[in-house]
């Protein structure tokens, strides 16, 4: 009797003994979870804010507002209204005249250069533009706000050090001068940068845009779709619920797994060899791209679709056959709608990084400089992770704004498609 | 563990076997074995289903009962390491031979399984599904007959007669069950097998099912996997005890639970083993 009772309160000791061990050892692996947690968000954070700290500004674009005399005497002298010779007429003489007007005293070579390169030397081409559609303004004064050149936005946006001594810097003293002038004479204002998005590539900051990058990757990601979905459900589907498992489909299920994992400038070198320089499909097209980021992606495709494939439950394909369903069918009717929600997600979070990914289109030359903005996936073409690539390694200041600008474009698309992905899922989900 | 038993036990096995003859046999069973693998499943089976009869299959877990009645319709076939020898016959025919199409087969003898399985789609569909993939409506009309014939013999069609879009899945257990029954009968099969078709089901729902079988004996041969001796004794005339992948006794059900022959069966009924 004493025997059992002080072997209860024994049990009672032992157990309060481990008790407090146990409940540390939880309470330091909710810790550890948390601490994990809290470090990723921190660098998110820090992530995110670097880059739209940097990027923001390049939303915003300084234009300067100026009155444009479109002298008949320097367009069309001899009144011929010729579209050739309206083409061809000196239309950086009207800019400079008008900017003129705002400074009579500049007179030397430097100082007219100086002046000049104040406002974008797109501007002519825009007067220029202008004139063309409508040539009843030659003649008239047309008031205009034109962008202000890259090296005097970034002044105006302080990422110019003007302690500096002057040949230490892209902006003169002059132009210091000048713009801080037009400043106060309220001519100069910050607008919204539309030409990021409406305009391709240019070696002037003010006049790039990611639009041609934005279309050639959309062109990729749908060759990618049409491509590795369609493929890589198919050989999911035959490998999961058709082949025989023998050593052979063993020997390619391994196979798939380790495409998977290979390095993707190697598929790079594979489109090179295959699509452009055997098959001879032109060069920084986004056809090639979507190729090559097909290839890349259909062994994520396959591994998530068969993943898809696995997890509807198998009672599902014994009653299709209980009512005497043939496999196709049983696949087909049952199977397949069940797992398609789980494909699509899994393909579109493959296709994300697909969007992402650079080294494999180096390879395939769209790094090339492209200004023209794709209208078929057989242009040539930029890349949203290409034309950061570019951007990073251009030498104007306005291009470090305009790479972050980029980099939240492409952060957005990846946004929207990962958005895609889980509203697919929902949508498509039998609830149960 | 458990196959490794099963390999141990000699073929010489002492059976009483099947010791009954139904009126009219619709399935018969001859010398059935089934291996996974290398183990031994099932022992020479011989057993005959009867037509217009309900026959329960008991015995304790593992023994051997479901693996039988999955190769009634060849359901066994998506394991690929299950190989069956013998022969099973549906009205003479050998079911195994080449010359019998699998997809004939199961439309000829339908399923009821353990957990309630109906398709994630609406109550109409789930019945619908059998008849359409065969072909036996040529109409919309035909198969809207189908499709009520089909839920009235299984005592469902009052409750879901104003649901018929609903998604099968949103019914109760018992209904779902019903709503399986309905699409098994729905391709007009002339076997129905039943895997415990109750054993998910609370009692109600349960006696709602048993009523059923009771009502469908009429039209149809039925093969009941049970664990519930109670519901052996009610629903079924004939009972074959299994153990251990052998067919132990088959008889009149009343003798099975009254007065077996074999020392097993009478342990197995007394709760002694299971």
């Amino acid at each position: 009797m004493s025997n059992s009772s002080s072997n209860s309160s024994s049990i009672t000791e032992i157990v309060n003994k481990g008790l407090k061990k146990r409940y540390r050892s939880e309470f330091m692996f909710r810790l550890y979870g948390i601490t994990s947690i809290l470090f990723a968000a921190a660098f998110l954070i820090v992530f995110f804010s670097s880059i739209i700290d940097k990027g923001y500004s390049a939303f915003t674009q300084g234009e300067l507002n100026i009155s444009i005399y479109l002298d008949p005497e320097i367009i069309d002298p001899d009144n011929t209204r010729d579209e050739e010779e309206i083409r061809y007429a000196n239309y950086d003489k009207l800019v400079f005249d008008s900017l003129k007007n705002f400074f009579p005293s500049v007179s030397s070579r430097k100082e007219r250069k100086e002046l000049k390169a104040l406002v974008s030397n797109g501007t002519s081409l825009r007067i220029q533009s202008l004139v063309l559609d409508d040539m009843s303004l030659i003649g008239k004064t047309l008031d205009l706000s034109v962008k202000l050149d890259s090296d005097i936005d970034m002044f105006l946006k302080g990422n110019v050090d003007i302690t500096l001594d002057e040949s230490q810097r892209r902006i003169s003293d002059n132009q210091v001068k000048w713009t801080n002038e037009l400043k106060t004479k309220g001519l100069i204002s910050q607008k919204f940068n539309s030409t990021l998005f409406s305009a391709g590539d240019s070696r002037e900051p003010e006049q790039a845009g990611v639009l041609g990058a934005l279309i050639g990757s959309f062109f990729m990601l749908l060759i990618t779709f049409i491509v590795a979905f369609p493929l890589g459900v198919a050989a999911a589907i035959y490998l999961e619920e058709f082949a025989p498992k023998n050593k052979f489909t063993d020997f390619v299920e391994v196979n798939i797994n380790n495409l998977a994992a290979v390095p993707s400038i190697i598929y790079g070198l594979l489109g090179l060899a295959v699509f452009i320089n055997f098959f001879g499909m032109p060069r920084s097209a986004p056809l090639v791209g979507g190729l090559v980021l097909a290839l890349m992606t259909f062994p994520v495709i396959i591994i998530a679709s068969r993943a898809a494939l696995q997890s509807v439950p198998p009672s599902i394909t014994d009653a299709a056959l209980g009512v005497g369903a043939s496999k196709i069918q049983t696949v087909f009717d049952h199977v397949f709608p069940l797992a398609l929600p789980g494909m699509l997600t899994g393909s579109i979070i493959g296709m994300a990084r697909a969007l992402g990914e650079s080294a494999p289109l180096l390879m395939i030359g769209m790094v090339a400089f492209v200004v023209d903005i794709p209208s078929t996936p057989l242009d040539a073409s930029a890349a949203l992770p290409v034309q950061v690539y570019l951007w990073a390694d251009a030498p104007e200041r306005g291009f470090v704004e305009r790479t972050s600008a980029a980099i939240l474009v492409l952060l957005f698309f990846l946004l929207v498609m990962n958005s895609t992905a889980i509203w697919l899922r929902n949508k498509f989900e039998i609830k149960w | 563990m458990k196959n490794n038993e099963l390999i141990t036990l000699s073929d010489d096995f002492l059976t009483v076997g099947d010791t009954t003859t139904p009126n009219e046999k619709i399935m018969e069973s001859q010398d059935c074995c089934v291996f996974y693998d290398e183990a031994q499943a099932l022992r020479n089976i011989n057993l005959e289903v009867g037509k217009k009869e309900v026959l329960s299959l008991i015995g304790p877990s593992g023994c051997g009962k479901s693996t039988f009645i999955r190769c009634l319709n060849r359901l066994n076939d998506t394991i690929d390491s299950a190989k069956v020898t013998g022969k099973i016959t549906l009205e003479g025919q050998d079911i195994y031979n080449s010359d019998m199409d699998v997809v004939l087969l199961r439309a000829r003898v339908g399923m009821v399984f353990q957990k309630p399985n109906p398709f994630p789609k609406s109550v109409y569909e789930n019945v619908a599904y059998g008849p359409r993939i065969h072909g036996m409506s040529e109409s919309k009309a035909d198969m809207d007959e189908i499709v009520e014939t089909s839920l009235l013999r299984a005592g469902l069609w009052d409750e879901v007669k104003d649901r018929l879009n609903t998604s099968g899945t949103a019914l109760s257990g018992g209904q779902q069950q019903r709503l399986c029954i309905a699409r098994a009968i729905a391709v007009r099969p002339d076997v129905i097998l039943m895997d415990e078709p109750c054993s998910a089901l609370d009692p109600i729902a349960t006696d709602r099912i048993e009523d059923l079988i009771s009502e469908l004996k009429e039209n149809y041969a039925i093969v009941i996997v049970t664990h519930s001796m109670s519901q052996a004794s009610r629903v079924s005339q004939r009972a074959a005890y299994f153990h251990l992948g052998h067919l132990v006794e088959t008889d009149a059900t009343e003798k099975i639970f009254g007065d077996p022959d074999h020392e097993l069966t009478q342990n197995y009924i007394k709760g002694r083993i299971g």
